[in-house]
């Protein structure tokens, strides 16, 4: 049987971020994944993160995952990979099935970062080969390059679900509706945007009724549902489709910390089983930690923090890391990870209906409803007084931890302060020279270049632009609206991309200038239908 | 409070609902009916389904219908979620050969 | 063709060598390496087996060797997760029924 100080059980973003800190305070660390390749969901996360600098905001999950690869390995972390973990025991020892063999190791502290499983809905028909869950589509188009299907209904509106949505469209599959049953869409409305801008239809207050087809599937039925989630006949509306994706939410995987006798909780605001653990993520037993995930479903940036807390914690338990120190390390992560626990999307603020922002402004409705604001609410969030020249429009509504913005514009227009929730304001005393780095920065693609007197009747709009073909200088299309809408012909009028902009182009279209605030997406003239 | 250890409690007759031919379990193909009849059968725990339709001891072990039978159980039996402890955990958590199973590697010292 | 040729984000996503292999006898295209699942789905294959007790049609669901909805018979082998097992050349691929590679008859 082999010894180590620590093991890691799995090599997600907070499994490894815990090996990395463990490792560093001279611990030696083995970690076992299940998968043939480390790093869990991030290398599957292909858009840019939210957050601050300290959390790697506007870099893109696979970039980051391989950030924590090489410091893995720099650190002297050893991974075992295609390495199941099928057993955990009181006494800090596993059962891992390595080919075909079942091999024992042991440790003095585990870190349980198994992250979680995804939950499915049943309908009829759910077991069709063509219905599969939001991961199996991100698998297919993100990590092996090949589209989960041409047309795709999704179900869930939450940040997996329109995250998903939109790299369905980057992997050129069509969306052909977003459904959610609750009333209100659960995501970020800047992701929901990004959705609807496309002209994605969504659908709230609607479930899936029946997936049609025989060998697999060849369409989809939905129907509205009351305020008990009971669907009201006579509502079905009918979709040709070949694809079904489920994000309906997350459960920890937390079976082995069951198994070892760790106290666990049912807590649905975590996502269901979940190990009781104290402020450093310590379970019942001591020296067995949980992190990420498996704690309760966040995203990936609050799971690197606490990986790096119990990794911490577990360099202390083991008397690698004086408790003063250890003390200050975590005081200074607690920080950063309480930055991201801020804001309407707080896992304290779960089902909460907000009708203001922390500054006192009304929510858009529409936002929450259609997944797009509506006039009357750029009106409200944005306060720009001189409207000569370029300036940015934000259309960031909600209170969310993200602040690059701020820290892209070189000329201090931006400006959203320490509490990285709040929304950001611009700064009209400072100018802005038009130079796109907020648009590539802002993770929700929510911030526009506008310019009403870039000719006389006609104004520009710089736009961030994910998608292939790339348009070219000269191109004449059609604008969209932030529904999605047709509005009237858009010309092309600059194409920029550049390495600080990572993948995302800025597209500038010129338009009547009655369509400056109106116009904010661009369709190639060759998908209109002539 | 209604407790789901309190076997003499009368949950009612059984009654056909019009999606109780959906499957539950993908691995068994237990349906929402089978698993509904179960608990008016007198199986009122997660664990005493599985024992008694085999519904998340199929090949994948429960991964996809843990909660979705768990999620039957409080409706039918009208308890809250934290009642209902989930299926003991026990290895091996995911498919395994008996070959493999069997053959222990004891090499490392 | 549903393979992404070209990715706005990542670009030429890398494969391994182009490699043939039986799927119920007939020859197909994969690449060496990718999931056996995704070399299926590129030459639209979408059942993967038939169930024991009802015959449905399953195919991928999880795609990340969960749910186990996608197992084939590999090589002879049943029950082979086909979305976590990597294509090699030559392989047999063989749609399971039930538990075996047998045609379930009533």
């Amino acid at each position: 049987m082999k010894r180590y100080d620590l093991i890691v059980v799995g090599a997600g973003p907070a499994g490894l971020s815990a090996a990395i800190e463990a490792a560093k305070c001279g611990l030696s660390v083995a970690v076992f994944d299940e998968n043939a390749k480390p790093g869990g969901q991030l290398f599957k996360q292909i858009h840019k993160f939210f957050g601050s600098k300290e959390h790697q905001a506007k870099i893109r999950g696979y970039k980051i995952g391989e950030t924590l690869l090489s410091e893995a390995d720099a650190a002297g972390v050893e991974v075992y990979l295609n390495a199941t973990v099928s057993g955990m025991y009181m006494d800090k020892e596993i059962l891992v099935r390595i080919g075909a063999a079942m091999e024992h190791f042991k440790a003095d502290a585990i870190i349980i970062a198994t992250g979680a499983s995804e939950n499915m809905v049943t309908f009829d028909g759910w077991t069709l080969p063509g219905v599969i869950g939001a991961g199996a589509a991100q698998t297919m188009m993100n990590l092996y390059g090949i589209q989960p299907g041409k047309r795709v209904l999704m179900l869930g509106s939450g940040n997996v679900g329109l995250v998903v949505s939109f790299q369905l469209m980057q992997a050129g599959c069509e969306v052909v509706a977003l459904v959610d049953a609750a009333p209100r869409i659960g995501g970020y409305g800047v992701h929901a945007s990004k959705i609807a801008r496309c002209g994605v239809p969504f659908y709230l207050s609607h479930t899936i009724t029946k997936a049609e087809g025989t060998d697999c599937v060849t369409g989809v039925e939905i129907s509205q549902v009351d305020d008990h989630f009971t669907t009201i006949p006579g509502t079905q509306k009918h979709f040709d489709v070949d694809t079904i994706c489920m994000a309906v939410g997350l459960s920890p995987m937390s079976q082995l910390l069951k198994m070892a006798g760790c106290n666990m909780v049912d807590d649905p605001r975590r996502g269901g089983q979940v190990p009781l653990v104290d402020e450093n993520g310590e379970t019942s037993i001591s020296g067995v930690f949980a992190a990420g995930d498996v704690s309760g479903i966040e995203e990936a940036s609050s799971a690197m923090i606490e990986g790096r807390m119990s990794g911490l914690s577990a360099a202390a338990y083991l008397g690698f890391l004086s408790e003063k120190d250890k003390d200050s390390s975590l005081n200074e992560l607690e920080v950063a990870l309480d930055s991201l626990h801020q804001g309407m999307f707080a896992p304290g603020s779960k089902g909460k209906a907000f009708t203001k922002t922390d500054e006192g402004i009304a929510v858009s409705q529409s936002l929450l409803k259609k997944g797009y604001l509506d006039e009357a609410d750029i009106a409200r969030f944005n306060h720009f007084g001189k409207k000569t020249g370029v300036h940015p429009v934000i259309e960031c509504t909600q209170n969310i931890p993200c602040n690059p913005c701020q820290d892209a514009c070189p000329k201090q227009c931006i400006k959203i302060g320490k509490t990285i929730t709040a929304i950001p304001r611009i700064d009209e005393d400072n100018t802005c020279t038009g130079c796109g780095l907020c648009i590539a920065s802002c993770s929700g693609q929510a911030i526009f270049l506008v310019d009403e007197d870039y000719e006389p009747g006609y104004a520009s709009i710089t736009l961030p632009y994910e998608f292939l073909p790339r348009p070219q200088k000269g191109d004449l299309g059609t604008a969209l609206s932030r529904s999605g809408q047709p509005l009237g012909v858009a010309e092309i009028i600059d194409v920029r991309s550049a390495k600080a902009f990572d993948h995302t182009t800025l597209v500038t279209i010129k338009v009547p200038v009655a369509q400056a605030m109106t116009a904010r997406f661009y369709k190639r003239e060759a998908q209109r239908a002539e | 409070m209604k407790s789901i250890n309190d076997r003499s409690q009368d949950i009612g007759p059984f009654v056909s609902q019009t999606d109780d031919a959906i499957i539950i379990c993908r691995c068994e193909e237990i349906t929402k009916g089978e698993i509904r009849q179960a608990i008016h059968d007198g199986m009122f725990t997660v664990n005493e389904i599985r024992r008694y339709l085999r519904s998340g001891m199929g090949l994948c072990q429960g991964q996809t219908c843990g909660k979705l039978v768990k999620n039957i159980v409080v409706q039918e039996l009208d308890v809250i979620p934290a009642q209902l402890d989930p299926a003991t955990s026990r290895s091996p958590m995911r498919p395994v050969e008996m070959k493999v199973l069997g053959n222990e590697e004891v090499t490392h010292v | 063709m549903n393979r992404i040729s070209d990715h706005p984000i990542l670009g030429n996503i890398e494969k391994g060598q182009k490699v043939t292999f039986l799927m119920d006898g007939k020859q197909m295209e994969g690449y060496e390496g990718e999931p056996i699942a995704v070399a299926l789905k590129a030459s639209g294959v979408m059942i993967h087996r038939y169930t024991q007790k009802t015959h449905e049609p399953r195919g991928i669901f999880c795609a990340i060797g969960r749910c186990t909805d996608c197992v084939m018979i590999v090589d002879g082998v049943p029950n082979i997760r086909t979305c976590i097992t990597p294509l090699v050349q030559g392989m047999t691929i063989q749609t399971q029924y039930g538990v075996t590679a047998l045609e379930v008859t009533e």
